[in-house]
């Protein structure tokens, strides 16, 4: 569980995030909805240390993360999965190296050994036979698959997900959603996801949180957000005349 | 940012470089590939600059000084002198700055811009040890070879020259060389290439390191940088030369 106690990050004196507090459920997956400039990426790069945050707190299952010393932080760095937006594969090594790549800095296992893992997890994103395969060589969807495998090669007790359907064509996206959430429910790791996908929210949104101008405007679950009546969260997520026709059957059906 | 921000920020990050590796065997492997990238593949345009330039040199010399009270021994011995005391250390260097600094700059801003940095981080990597470090110490180990190489052929290329033109003899050439030959100065290039190549690789890895934006950053942060290496690598050999030489 990730417990976040009012968390405050700026940058050159504009306040980003405005004292988020909330809580992430282990197990699920929980999703970060917002405009674009609404606080999304900072707050997750806050969550995982890679912005410090000028004031608040973020608890790891009741470890703060700004009390931990240099072991523990190694520690916990290891017990964290990290899908970047633009996947951050890196470029001159090969699929097999990128997703070994956290093995061989981190653990004392021969290459077999290191070997039999990569395809394990390579196997588990669907991607076999592209072991020898450069990041330029693969679709957009491939290196997401590839960044997921890597975020899950060390056994993460937390993945986190920065847009990780972002460029990729809507059935590429779903691929992407259920593959996340079926790696959630089988490692029973807690999963935040960055996202501005509705179709997300409503496929795999177990806990949503919505951001609004650096502060949390809403927190539900994908059925609550169907009768919200929060005009912030209901102007967002309906913008589309589909998704409010969608949204307009649902209360229908509910009544 | 204020030049003296620059230093400090500079300064800190060599501190950061500048810790034991987290794994020796994946250093070790990161060691070899910079010493290939930044090294072996630059040997070709060293070796073919070095050659032409001190053919030019001792051509220079000779037409320059056109006197039957001057030797031609002395153009040998002034082509020798110039080769390794300026030419080989500091125009080689400048020339690596321009090849191997923008590439170090755009190969780690690139990383910084597409979030590769930021996976290093996240994974608990420090990623300035893993990134800069190599580099420092493959130039380091590589480039006092490479220089040595860029002074023979040099040499070479004045004797070939002077052969080929008739403009002196090549016994004349080599008595020059053997004129009055302190090792010390040898001595001297190689303290001012280790100087410099440590400016090639820390400078433009600062650059590509701190880099903020996109790809027009990137590119701009590569041309920033083979400016100021260029530049420290300059001021260095000043204050060097008056160090050693005077």
């Amino acid at each position: 569980m990730i417990e976040v106690k009012n968390l405050h990050k700026g940058f050159n004196g504009t306040e980003v995030l405005k004292g988020i507090t909330t809580t992430f459920l282990p197990g699920k997956t929980n999703l970060i909805i917002g405009q674009s400039g609404s606080g999304k990426t900072v707050f997750l790069k806050s969550l995982i240390g890679l912005h410090i945050p000028e004031k608040g707190t973020v608890a790891f299952d009741g470890r703060l993360n700004t009390e931990f010393t240099q072991e523990q932080k190694m520690q916990w760095r290891q017990e964290i999965g990290m899908v970047f937006q633009g996947s951050a594969l890196f470029d001159s090594q090969t699929v097999e190296e990128n997703v070994m790549f956290p093995l061989k800095m981190f653990t004392r296992k021969s290459r077999a050994e290191m070997l039999d893992r990569v395809n394990v997890v390579l196997n588990r994103v669907n991607l076999e036979n592209s072991n020898k395969k450069l990041p330029a060589e693969l679709s957009g969807g491939m290196q997401k698959r590839v960044a997921i495998a890597r975020a899950i090669v060390m056994n993460p007790k937390y993945l986190f997900c920065d847009e990780p359907n972002s460029g990729l064509d809507p059935q590429t996206a779903i691929v992407i959603d259920n593959l996340i959430q079926e790696i959630t429910d089988e490692y029973k790791i807690t999963t935040v996801i960055n996202t501005h996908d509705m179709n997300s929210v409503i496929e795999i949104g177990e806990k949503i949180i919505f951001l609004n101008k650096g502060k949390k405007e809403w927190e539900g679950s994908s059925e609550d957000i169907f009768s919200t009546d929060n005009e912030a969260v209901v102007g967002f997520v309906y913008s589309s005349n589909l998704l409010k026709k969608v949204r307009q059957v649902y209360l229908n059906e509910t009544k | 940012m204020t030049y003296l921000e620059h230093v400090g920020k500079y300064f800190m990050m060599l501190k950061r470089v500048f810790r034991k590796p987290q794994k020796r065997r994946v250093f070790y492997q990161a060691l070899m590939k910079e010493i290939e990238d930044l090294g072996i593949k630059s040997l070709g345009i060293i070796m073919f600059i070095s050659f032409f330039i001190g053919g030019v040199i001792a051509l220079q010399t000779a037409l320059n000084l056109d006197s039957p009270f001057i030797p031609d021994s002395l153009i040998g011995f002034a082509a020798k002198r110039s080769i390794i005391l300026e030419f080989a250390p500091t125009f080689c260097c400048i020339i690596l700055a321009g090849k191997v600094g923008s590439y170090i700059t755009s190969s780690i801003g690139t990383m910084r811009v597409t979030e590769q940095i930021d996976a290093l981080e996240v994974m608990g990597i420090n990623s300035l040890n893993f990134l800069v470090l190599p580099k420092i110490i493959a130039a380091l180990f590589f480039y006092p070879f490479l220089i040595t190489l860029a002074m023979a052929l040099g040499i070479f290329g004045g004797w070939i020259a002077g052969v080929l033109s008739g403009l002196f003899a090549g016994s004349d050439y080599i008595t020059g060389i053997q004129t009055d030959f302190k090792p010390f100065l040898i001595v001297y290039a190689l303290i001012k290439t280790v100087i410099f190549s440590f400016l090639i690789a820390t400078v433009p890895s600062y650059h590509g390191y701190y880099v903020k934006g996109g790809s027009i950053a990137v590119g701009r942060a590569s041309t920033q940088a083979v400016v100021w290496t260029t530049i420290l690598i300059v001021i260095a050999n000043y204050f060097l030369t008056q160090m050693l030489l005077t």
